[in-house]
């Protein structure tokens, strides 16, 4: 899917390169330098930004640190269940933190293992139980393993690199000068780019948030496989999507690190299919679909209902 | 003919690095196999440290139970002065079952187990045990992982020169740890 969309991106520099060249033959050089100087600036930014991420992440949820609720029997339980899972993963023990409110939601933040943080909410961590605690907590140890975050920057990066092309390109067509004598095919040129210009912002952000569904299914996995227990996950997830409450200090900007839509819509409704292709995580019908798949013949008779 | 040369070459140099590649991640995963099984060896002194606390806390209830004190002071004693891994095994077998009578213990005391502190402790005593079976998945996962890496088809020709030891899985140390646990609050 990355590789796809990389080619996306490429093939808009060399329209793009070709438009600005008026069709003839090294045009597509001045485009590749284009998005060559496109990458450069949002790389910048997103290199800026990936390397607080962790910070910026947390301090706008308001989460603190866990050794705050210490003696707490509840909060003694998550710091052994994220110490636990970490020694699992064979990982360093990310930095534990609580963001006080009554929703349940968790993230993982950090630019790989050695600098990462888990954050859960107290909601979360005084209405799970034992399995499901361990089953959220293993599904934010594996973001973290299979460096996801990391992933997800590297594509915000491209996506912003998208967008400026197609922004400088678009605002170049302003000033190009009539007689440019490029011959009869450079309008076709003009009207793929002018098109691409337009759709691939968009087409990056759908790309970008389908990865961000593929590997929230893959997280779901990994934690299972650290577990050996993917019911524990299962119904946590159930419980989660029984959960009215919003978040009050979620927005869309780091809605995608959460473990389920920190943002909701109505309950029970996935929305159409253009609904769907927005969501930053999939259904959780279908992930709880999934893990019941992987538990396969072990089974009980009944859902355990905690 | 030049060509021909660097094109032998080339190719000698990448089999070459490929066979580097291949030795270090055995190197790697053997020591990944080495840590793990250290990181039991945490866990379970953490564990062993654990005791004292939980023992001072529940003393202060229950002051005539001294026999079950002094049975699992007496266990923790010989965990304690374990030479060999045999030894070290039933060490740890006679501790399991000490703790077992020591829970039995607070069961009899509804007060205690309101108490904070108490919690607190059970709380940190599950995650222990939970911790101890987490290291010691690790440790299987990493057997599981080097073994695979020493056996596959180009590597295991390599596996040959240096890497023939074979790591066992865990096996676990209490005789009875097959039989189901006996629940019962008299």
């Amino acid at each position: 899917m990355f590789v796809i969309f990389f080619i996306v991106v490429c093939a808009l520099g060399f329209v793009i390169g070709l438009v600005w060249g008026r069709g003839k033959v090294d045009s597509v050089y001045y485009g590749f330098l284009g998005l060559g100087i496109a990458l450069i600036f949002a790389g910048i930014m997103g290199m800026v930004s990936y390397w607080q991420s962790d910070k910026v992440a947390l301090s706008t949820s308001g989460a603190v640190p866990v050794e705050n609720f210490l003696p707490d029997p509840n909060y003694i339980r998550y710091k052994n269940t994220v110490e636990g899972l970490a020694l699992a993963a064979g990982v360093p023990v990310p930095a534990i933190y609580v963001i006080p409110s009554p929703a349940k939601n968790a993230f993982a933040t950090g630019r790989n293992p050695e600098h990462s943080a888990i954050a859960a909410t107290s909601g979360l961590i005084t209405s799970m139980n034992d399995e499901q605690l361990q089953g959220v907590i293993a599904h934010e140890m594996s973001h973290i393993k299979n460096y996801d975050i990391l992933l997800l920057s590297m594509v915000i990066i491209l996506v912003g690199a998208v967008v400026l092309l197609s922004n400088i390109f678009l605002r170049s067509l302003w000033f190009r000068d009539n007689d440019s004598g490029g011959g009869e095919g450079a309008w076709i040129f003009l009207l793929i780019g002018i098109v691409l210009a337009i759709l691939t912002p968009v087409f990056a952000q759908l790309m970008k948030l389908a990865i961000g569904r593929k590997r929230e299914y893959l997280a779901d996995a990994n934690g299972a496989l650290l577990t050996r227990y993917p019911l524990g996950l299962a119904s946590a997830l159930q419980e989660l999507a029984d959960d009215q409450q919003q978040m009050k200090t979620a927005n869309q900007a780091t809605a995608h690190l959460f473990i389920v839509q920190p943002l909701k819509t109505e309950k029970g409704n996935s929305g159409s299919w253009l609904h769907r292709m927005f969501d930053t995580h999939p259904p959780i019908e279908d992930r709880i679909a999934r893990l019941q798949e992987m538990a396969g013949e072990f089974q009980p008779q009944q859902m355990p209902q905690q | 003919m030049v060509w021909v040369i660097v094109i032998i070459v080339a190719v000698v140099v990448l089999i070459l690095a490929y066979i580097a590649y291949l030795w270090n991640k055995l190197v790697r995963y053997r020591n990944r196999v080495e840590n793990a099984w250290h990181q039991i060896d945490v866990q379970l002194n953490r564990r062993a440290d654990l005791i004292p606390n939980l023992v001072e806390t529940v003393k202060g209830y229950a002051a005539h139970e001294k026999s079950t004190f002094e049975m699992v002071t007496q266990a923790r004693s010989a965990l304690m002065s374990a030479g060999s891994v045999g030894e070290k095994a039933q060490a740890e077998g006679q501790l399991a079952g000490a703790l077992k009578s020591l829970f039995a213990v607070a069961e009899a005391y509804p007060e205690l187990k309101a108490n904070q502190n108490f919690l607190a402790l059970q709380e940190e005593l599950t995650g222990t045990e939970n911790k101890i079976a987490y290291a010691r998945q690790f440790y299987n996962d990493s057997v599981m992982a080097y073994d695979i890496a020493r056996q596959k088809v180009p590597a295991n020709i390599i596996a040959k020169m240096s890497f023939n030891e074979p790591r066992e899985y865990f096996e676990p140390e209490s005789p009875t740890y097959k039989e189901v646990p006996k629940v019962s609050f008299q």
